[in-house]
């Protein structure tokens, strides 16, 4: 399974770094969410400063809608996905190995939407442990639950509305979490922080095992 | 059993309606008749509260309808659609009507907390826990019913579906631990403290009572009626197809009757209706 889901993951990110489009579309459109949010909470600085986790991870929680899409558009081609079922590979390893490739790209997209805040809000996270740790935790349930949601909506001629509608709330967890780490990790509250990871931890798992279940059947009824 | 007839004139015979159906209905009418006439005269108004309290005999009955039994009934369906075994459509469209019915009992949930909040704490909305978990609940159900309009083979939408009501019912706990933790405002239980001590009394706990039964038998009707108009959607949808079918025959036949030079078509190929 682990070996197949490397095969897929592989094939994911090289089509990536040859098409460029999250490069090109997902990483520009991540920092003008940023700057749109800050036209739309205003100059002062304070304000951008206090409001500074929770533009990251909308901004974070967008631009995942966006990857989950690419992810399931370079499936979309004529008899690409029976194609890949045909080939033998167990579904949970396509799970995995498509979680892993939008997982990575997410990561690095973390660090630059991090470099972001920094940058534009002048926000110093004081408690770096905890904020990499928030990070890695949600890419784990944000690439899983997106998958599945992925898998949910393929082969739909509506799916690129349908997707956002369907995930967004089912990923208000990791935003509401994920804020609450961070700001915690900026204010350099450990023990408020490390009790908001109890929210990520559940979300990271469940989403990982109940997708490794259930994307057999899903790939089915797409 | 009667006949229904369907805008273009297809003729379908109305399946299942059970007589317990009828009777559950005329409890429902009775019961609601019984809650309103207890909450609004009989009950005495609230020492604190004053006549706010009578929103006490609609809202928690109303929540527990579309959280726990609407619910309940479409995860338990979804699972035994999934489940090889038990697989049949009679499990898919009772989910999918239990999760129709329970997005209206989720917005009645809103809007009857909405309506008692303005006056208790000054505001229509508040970002308390219940209030937004609830809200982000009504959301969840709404992006099944859209998954759920989406035109597909029954069988597939039927399986995609049950994973989308799976996936909610997963994300459920998780949404009301995460909001929960994010703000509390709102009151712990109603009716028990978690002592277990009663906090309603005499006539106003047993109106209160008699409220979750007259939601609870709405909700049944509802869950029924909302089936049955399932099943019906599905054999309209056979008929009009086979009713083109058979239409296009007939203009094939007519083409090869007329003696069209359509050589393709080959009078032994076609079919009547």
């Amino acid at each position: 399974m682990l070996h197949d889901a490397v095969l897929v993951a592989g094939k994911d990110l090289r089509i990536e770094a040859r098409s460029r489009v999250a490069l090109w579309q997902v990483v520009p459109f991540a920092i003008l969410v940023l700057v749109l949010l800050a036209f739309a909470i205003g100059p002062d600085q304070a304000s951008l400063r206090h409001a500074a986790p929770g533009i990251f991870w909308v901004a974070l929680l967008f631009s995942t809608v966006l990857a989950i899409q690419r992810s399931v558009a370079v499936e979309s081609g004529e008899g690409t996905r029976d194609g890949l079922r045909l080939s033998g590979i167990d579904p949970a390893g396509i799970f995995l190995g498509k979680a892993a490739a939008i997982g990575l790209q997410l990561l690095a997209l973390q660090l630059i939407l991090w470099a972001g805040v920094t940058f534009l809000f002048d926000v110093r996270v004081h408690v770096i442990w905890l904020a990499v740790v928030a990070c890695l935790l949600a890419t784990v349930g944000l690439a899983c639950a997106g998958v599945l949601y992925g898998a949910l909506s393929a082969g739909l001629r509506v799916r690129d509305t349908l997707l956002p509608l369907l995930v967004l709330p089912v990923l208000a967890p990791v935003l509401l979490a994920g804020s609450k780490v961070w700001q915690a990790a900026l204010d350099g509250n450990v023990s408020s922080g490390t009790q908001w990871l109890k929210i990520l931890v559940p979300f990271a798992v469940v989403y990982l095992v109940v997708g490794i279940v259930l994307y057999g059947p899903l790939q089915e009824a797409a | 059993m009667t006949d229904v007839s369907t805008s273009n004139g297809v003729a379908i015979r109305t399946p299942w309606r059970p007589r317990w159906l009828a009777v559950v209905g005329i409890a429902a009418v009775v019961t609601t008749a019984l809650t309103v006439w207890l909450g609004l005269w009989v009950t005495p108004p609230d020492e604190v509260q004053g006549n706010l309290a009578r929103l006490l005999y609609i809202h928690p009955a109303v929540a527990t309808v579309a959280l726990y039994w609407a619910g309940g009934v479409a995860l338990l369906g979804s699972l035994l659609y999934l489940w090889p075994r038990t697989r049949a459509f009679f499990w898919d469209r009772l989910a999918a009507s239990a999760v129709e019915v329970g997005a209206v009992f989720s917005a009645l949930t809103l809007v009857t907390g909405s309506l008692w909040g303005r006056p208790v704490w000054g505001v229509w909305w508040t970002w308390d826990a219940r209030l937004t978990s609830t809200a982000l609940l009504l959301l969840l159900e709404l992006g099944y019913l859209a998954l759920r309009r989406v035109p597909a083979d029954p069988q597939i939408r039927a399986r995609r579906c049950a994973v989308a009501a799976i996936l909610i019912a997963i994300d459920v706990p998780i949404v009301h631990f995460s909001v929960d933790w994010w703000n509390t405002l709102h009151q712990s239980g109603t009716i028990l403290d978690p002592g277990f001590n009663l906090h309603v009394h005499g006539s106003m706990l047993w109106t209160m009572l008699l409220s979750f039964v007259a939601f609870t038998l709405i909700f049944v009707w509802l869950l029924a009626m909302r089936y049955r108009i399932e099943v019906l959607q599905d054999a309209v949808g056979d008929q009009e197809l086979e009713v083109s079918l058979s239409e296009r025959w007939n203009e094939d036949a007519e083409l090869v009757g007329v003696g069209g030079s359509g050589g393709a078509v080959d009078g032994d190929e076609v079919r009547g209706p």
